[in-house]
């Protein structure tokens, strides 16, 4: 079944058009990626995964069901920054997630389930790597470590959907890298499905079965906010494969950002093979 | 020769800065305490130390002749009492009612309008109406610090949780977190040092407040003692207990200051991050 169906969705601010026309259909296990210049409406869309935003036309629909109308456990969420609690050690950041479904009145977990769900907590610490940082506060952690944590986080009671917003766009690109291997290990070994947002668009190809562009397919410009963006590019993408850089690079010779960033793509790939 | 904003003193030399106001104002009053009483051995606006020293004695060690109290205690006890009090009921009533403005969007439309014209009550232009409702006991005391200081707090706090990152909130949220469990788990909890913070602030207009209501009607309390001493002019009396309100007041002030420290090591005021 279809985890996320988008049919015919809008979102408009009074005169201004921010998406239109949006259909899309990601199944169970898919790693999407969404890119974009910025602008295009790719935060806004995220808003409407969250349930921060409702759409102003069309429909949503999460596992078939009318999309909740605010945020829910059911979909995990990792941004830029600001993700984890900063008056939490690591493993209480991870644990609070257990302690708040599990204990609703307390928020807070006692004796025997509260061992039990540490342990939950202490094995997502060591699978992103942080097992050894577990008494620390986070503004002790480095960035990269922190986007762990908050991976870590929200992966821990194994949401539907995981919603990463620019998640490593902070990060030196050695560190990314090691991001990178391990969201994809961590999505291989879970049945959440993901729904990235970046602007880089090697990021984009290099993660991933899906790469989503959203753009503007009209522009006024006069009214350059008549028309939205909606996503004109729908990629699948080979696991491992080489990403089919071409076929992309031909069809969209109309958007001129991204003929930019194509071209970085392809010389920055070039001495790599 | 380096600018004058790049050079620092070292942990001595700031010492010996800072200890030097003091000493000079020390130093002003000896001489022209010593000039007056050498023109005027009776003088009592400038006391030398030794008078102020056996005042001192007097009214910490030896029982009042007709209370047969020791003065400065009972005067200390009172006066604490009252403050701690009407602090604490404020500290609670603002860091409840801050959280619940900063969040619930429904509760700050009908509560933050009427904080902001409440707040704007000069407390003491209340404390007849205080006096009239609650008596010239204790509770009016209390009641005009609680009066005084809340407003603030809460307004502080609900700022405060205004402040914290929209990411933060609904990421409670993505991880299942009621209203409720957020006010419990996530806000609460990072407004208690910014709870400490407020309180800090509000010291000083705290002991304003007391010291005024105990001028107007009490029968103990350090600010009664200096407006009843006033009426002697025992300034060997009043300017040491200038001296203890003071130093009582700082001592509040630090005592919160290592709290903050010691119980939230993960908080980092702007200014210290790392």
């Amino acid at each position: 079944m279809s985890r996320i169906v988008a049919r015919n969705v809008w979102k408009e601010y009074g005169d201004q058009v921010v998406l239109e026309r949006v259909n899309l259909d990601i199944g169970e296990r898919e790693f999407c990626t969404l890119v974009g210049a910025s602008g295009c409406g790719k935060t806004t869309f995220l808003r409407l995964l969250l349930g921060q935003e409702r759409p102003s036309r069309g429909e949503l629909l999460l596992d078939g069901r009318p999309w909740p109308a605010e945020p829910g456990p059911d979909r995990g969420v990792v941004f830029q920054r600001y993700s984890v609690f900063p008056h939490l050690s690591v493993l209480d950041n991870v644990l609070l997630g257990l302690e708040l479904r599990r204990a609703r009145l307390a928020g807070r977990l006692f004796g025997a389930a509260r061992r039990r769900a540490r342990d939950e907590a202490g094995k997502m610490l060591d699978a992103v790597g942080l097992g050894a940082a577990r008494d620390k506060y986070p503004h002790m952690l480095s960035g990269g470590m922190q986007q762990r944590l908050a991976i870590a986080q929200s992966l821990v009671h194994r949401p539907r959907l995981l919603l990463l917003d620019e998640p490593f766009g902070a990060l030196d690109p050695g560190i990314r890298a090691d991001m990178h291997r391990l969201i994809v290990g961590l999505w291989e070994r879970s049945d959440t499905t993901v729904v990235m947002i970046t602007h880089d668009l090697k990021e984009g190809f290099a993660l991933g079965t899906r790469l989503l562009v959203f753009d503007k397919p009209r522009l006024d410009a006069q009214a350059p906010e008549a028309y939205g963006a909606t996503i004109t590019y729908d990629l699948p993408l080979g696991k491992r494969g080489a990403p089919p850089l071409e076929t992309l690079s031909a069809a969209t010779a109309r958007t001129a950002w991204f003929q930019h960033d194509m071209a970085a793509v392809r010389s920055s790939a070039a001495p790599t093979k | 020769m380096r600018r004058l904003v790049n050079l620092r003193p070292g942990r001595m030399g700031a010492f010996y800065l800072g200890a030097l106001p003091f000493l000079l104002v020390l130093l002003i009053y000896l001489v022209a305490s010593d000039l007056r009483l050498a023109a005027n051995p009776d003088d009592k606006l400038l006391p030398s130390f030794a008078r102020i020293g056996a005042a001192i004695a007097d009214l910490a060690l030896e029982p009042n002749v007709r209370s047969g109290e020791l003065t400065l205690w009972v005067d200390t006890a009172a006066s604490l009492r009252r403050l701690l009090l009407g602090l604490a009921i404020a500290a609670v009533a603002g860091f409840g009612f801050g959280v619940l403005t900063g969040l619930v969007p429904y509760a700050r439309a009908a509560l933050a309008p009427f904080i902001a014209v409440l707040s704007m009550v000069p407390p003491l232009a209340i404390l007849p109406v205080l006096f009239i409702v609650f008596g010239l006991d204790e509770v009016s005391k209390i009641v005009l610090i609680v009066i005084g200081v809340t407003p603030f707090i809460m307004r502080d706090l609900a700022m405060r949780v205004a402040e914290l990152p929209d990411e933060q909130l609904v990421k409670a949220q993505t991880l299942g977190a009621s209203t409720w469990q957020m006010a419990l788990r996530v806000v609460g909890p990072q407004m208690l040092p910014r709870l400490i913070d407020a309180l800090r602030l509000s010291l000083g207009p705290a002991w304003l407040f007391l010291i005024a209501a105990e001028a107007i009607a009490a029968t103990e309390g350090l600010g009664y003692r200096i407006f009843l001493l006033r009426r002697y002019l025992a300034m060997d009396s009043i300017l040491p207990y200038v001296a203890w309100i003071t130093l009582l007041a700082f001592g509040l002030d630090l005592l919160l200051r290592q709290l903050s420290r010691r119980a939230f090591p993960w908080f980092q005021p702007a200014g210290q991050r790392a």
